[in-house]
């Protein structure tokens, strides 16, 4: 392996591990502070690329497709926690999983009939091809512009969760919810806000991965578990875990998939590595959860013992 | 009582008549993938037979044609029931219409077993021309490894050193690749299976640039096939590497979704829109005037199934029921296929040409998938497992 392919390996793996941790983000403070199990987190990542691919046909532009898509997820994210969650906090977790599986359902339908199975967005014409980062290093300027996103919303989430008022009583409420409620932390109203700031987050992910993927039903369900992956291994409730963990899931994904293979055809007839190969590789992250979870079962930056 | 001997008598006659009745049409059972994302292709195959129906007047065969449609929705088990249900209740003369071999094979056996036709236009999987061929299957689209072969003979004639081939990890990603190496004699650089369903490439594209192939073969239906081209040309790739596809990997419904990073594309396929023959000029017309689209290669293949009923049951001269008759009827059926001139092999799998076509701009601007030549990449080709059908 050369250096500029490890190179770009690392562009790729950062690239993946950022939008992870995008969905990440929210996931785990969900959890964390509300101790609520949302399946249908993935539901609004879903929502913000179909509004965004919708919003950047009718605007023309697929900027401003991205700019309100994610402030009207945000939105909906809200309006769904204070007609429907608020209501499961209290209940056990199989209710809430329960619950928020029939949200999947009934979101991914109702997303069908306003939009049909799939919408089209495409980049931005002036990003459809590659930049020569070095000589020899050509790298797609879209991916470099996700990275660069993915960059400043995590300095954003950590100036937020570390220099803000709100990122205390964040903290406060993932560490100890009872005393933060019982300091005077109006706790229903950081319920919600928090609830809108993952949803904004889900939809930046959804608008910003729509043209690389796809934009259709059920798009959130694959991408939900390797979230969950990330939030065990970073460890529930903690942004810099969920960060640190999101990065280790992508290059352990991005590494896996390709180194794997290659040191499988060294060992083994070629009949053997073209099929353990690509097995192995897409086992990768979970053994790594696996690993965590014996090493460190709270995760590796738990805010909770 | 006298009553009911009354009413049993007149139930009676009436089934005497419907059965009469059910020899003065044609009838025929048509199972296909017609939602989900992979519902385009069951409807390509869908609205072609249906429109070959319609211009021959609702008739194939000079009988009144009655086509019985059903949804498979992608699941092996409701194709195998809707199967079911139309070979022994609703008692089909023919049955047709599956894109996806699983499913194929899953419902297969219902018709072989009630001695019922089954007409392929797409899914030909190589164990049914070999060993378990069947009198009653026959493949009216190409055999499943017959594209990848064509890409093959076409790499290698035009000297492409270093190959780098890519198929998901499931076993016809594996048959399309080891058809490609059948006629491919340069160097295969690498063999990368992915994950089936998978979106995204960026992993692979890197390992690409670095192996810096001449040619670059991929087995990517659907939406993988869509994301990895996208990807392909955000990355510069198509800069170094010339990239040649199976024949629906490039076809109308791939070009509707990717756009203009597809011209240039090369493919190989057994028909192409410009194929120059009368039938397919009349085809394309009118599925052209009736759909509003171009169509594909899924929907020749429909075209050609309808016309073969048709010739078949021309032969047999409205004879349904004497099965070893009808057989020889297909097998001989003589019809203006839009592919040009065809014959079945031993096995009931065609022999016929594969053409080479490019992603090109027409006259209207618009992105369309030509022909490259009229002379074909691969003539009068059959398929490598013919020897091992014990039917002669």
């Amino acid at each position: 392996m050369t250096w500029i392919l490890f190179l770009e390996q690392s562009l790729n793996g950062l690239q993946f591990g950022l939008m992870l941790f995008l969905l990440a983000s929210g996931l785990t403070l969900v959890f964390g502070i509300m101790d609520m199990i949302n399946l249908a987190h993935g539901a609004l990542y879903m929502v913000g690329a179909f509004l965004a691919a919708w919003l950047a046909e009718l605007t023309l532009s697929f900027l401003w497709g991205v700019l309100l898509a994610v402030p009207l997820t945000a939105l909906f994210g809200m309006v769904l926690e204070a007609s429907l969650l608020r209501s499961l906090y209290r209940r056990d977790h199989m209710s809430q999983v329960l619950a928020t599986f029939a949200l999947i359902l009934i979101i991914n339908e109702a997303v069908r009939m306003i939009w049909g199975s799939d919408l089209a967005l495409s980049a931005p014409a002036a990003l459809s091809g590659p930049v020569e980062l070095l000589p020899g290093l050509k790298y797609p300027s879209y991916r470099l512009v996700i990275i660069g996103v993915g960059l400043a919303l995590a300095l954003f989430l950590y100036l937020l969760v570390t220099q803000t008022r709100m990122g205390a009583w964040v903290r406060a409420g993932a560490s100890n919810r009872d005393m933060a409620m019982a300091m005077g932390i109006n706790i229903q109203r950081l319920f919600t806000l928090v609830f809108g700031l993952g949803a904004a987050m889900c939809a930046v992910a959804g608008a910003m991965l729509g043209p690389l993927l796809a934009v259709q039903v059920g798009m959130g369900e694959s991408i939900l578990i390797l979230a969950f992956v990330v939030i065990v291994i970073g460890g529930i409730g903690s942004i810099w875990g969920a960060f640190v963990g999101s990065l280790l899931v992508g290059f352990v994904d991005t590494f896996g998939r390709t180194l794997l293979p290659h040191l499988f055809r060294e060992l083994f007839p070629p009949q053997v590595a073209a099929t353990a190969g690509p097995a192995a590789a897409s086992i990768m992250v979970y053994l790594l959860m696996a690993v965590v979870l014996f090493i460190r079962p709270q995760g590796l930056f738990a805010r909770r013992s | 009582m006298k009553a009911g001997r009354l009413l049993a008598l007149s139930m009676a006659s009436l089934l005497a008549a419907s059965l009469v009745q059910a020899s003065d049409k044609v009838k025929i059972g048509f199972v296909s993938t017609l939602s989900g994302p992979n519902g385009a292709l069951g409807a390509e195959i869908r609205d072609a037979f249906n429109l070959a129906v319609k211009l021959n007047g609702g008739k194939l065969g000079g009988l009144p044609a009655e086509v019985l449609i059903g949804d498979d929705q992608f699941k092996p088990d409701v194709g195998k029931q809707l199967f079911e249900r139309y070979v022994k209740r609703d008692k089909v003369d023919f049955m047709t219409g599956v894109v996806f071999s699983n499913i194929m094979l899953a419902g297969l056996p219902e018709a072989v077993g009630e001695k019922t036709f089954y007409l392929s236009p797409n899914a030909a999987p190589s164990p049914i021309a070999g060993k378990e061929c069947s009198p009653y299957f026959f493949a009216v689209s190409w055999p499943n490894d017959a594209y990848h072969e064509a890409a093959g003979q076409y790499a290698t004639t035009k000297g492409f050193k270093s190959a780098y081939l890519i198929a998901p990890n499931y076993q016809a990603g594996k048959d399309s690749l080891a058809g490609f190496k059948r006629y491919y004699k340069g160097k295969v650089a690498a063999e990368v299976y992915t994950k089936l369903g998978q979106l995204d490439y960026s992993a692979e594209l890197a390992e690409i640039r670095a192996a810096k192939p001449d040619v670059l073969y991929f087995f990517l239906p659907g939406g993988m096939g869509i994301n990895f081209i996208k990807q392909f040309v955000a990355a510069g790739l198509n800069k170094d590497t010339k990239l040649v596809l199976p024949g629906f990997g490039a076809d109308q419904d791939i070009i509707r979704s990717v756009g203009e990073e597809m011209l240039g594309i090369n493919d190989t396929a057994h028909w192409a829109l410009d194929l120059n023959n009368a039938a397919n000029k009349k085809f394309v017309t009118e599925f052209e005037k009736e759909y509003k689209r171009l169509p594909t290669v899924y929907a020749a293949q429909g075209y050609d199934t309808a016309l073969l009923i048709d010739a078949a049951v021309r032969g047999a001269k409205g004879n349904l029921d004497d099965k070893e008759a009808m057989r020889r009827h297909i097998k001989e059926a003589k019809f203006e296929s839009v592919r040009g001139a065809f014959r079945f092999n031993t096995n009931q799998y065609p022999i016929q040409n594969y053409y080479l076509r490019e992603v090109q701009k027409d006259a209207q601007g618009r992105l369309v998938n030509k022909i490259v030549s009229q002379t074909p990449v691969l003539a009068n080709h059959g398929d490598a497992y013919v020897q091992d059908c014990p039917m002669k």
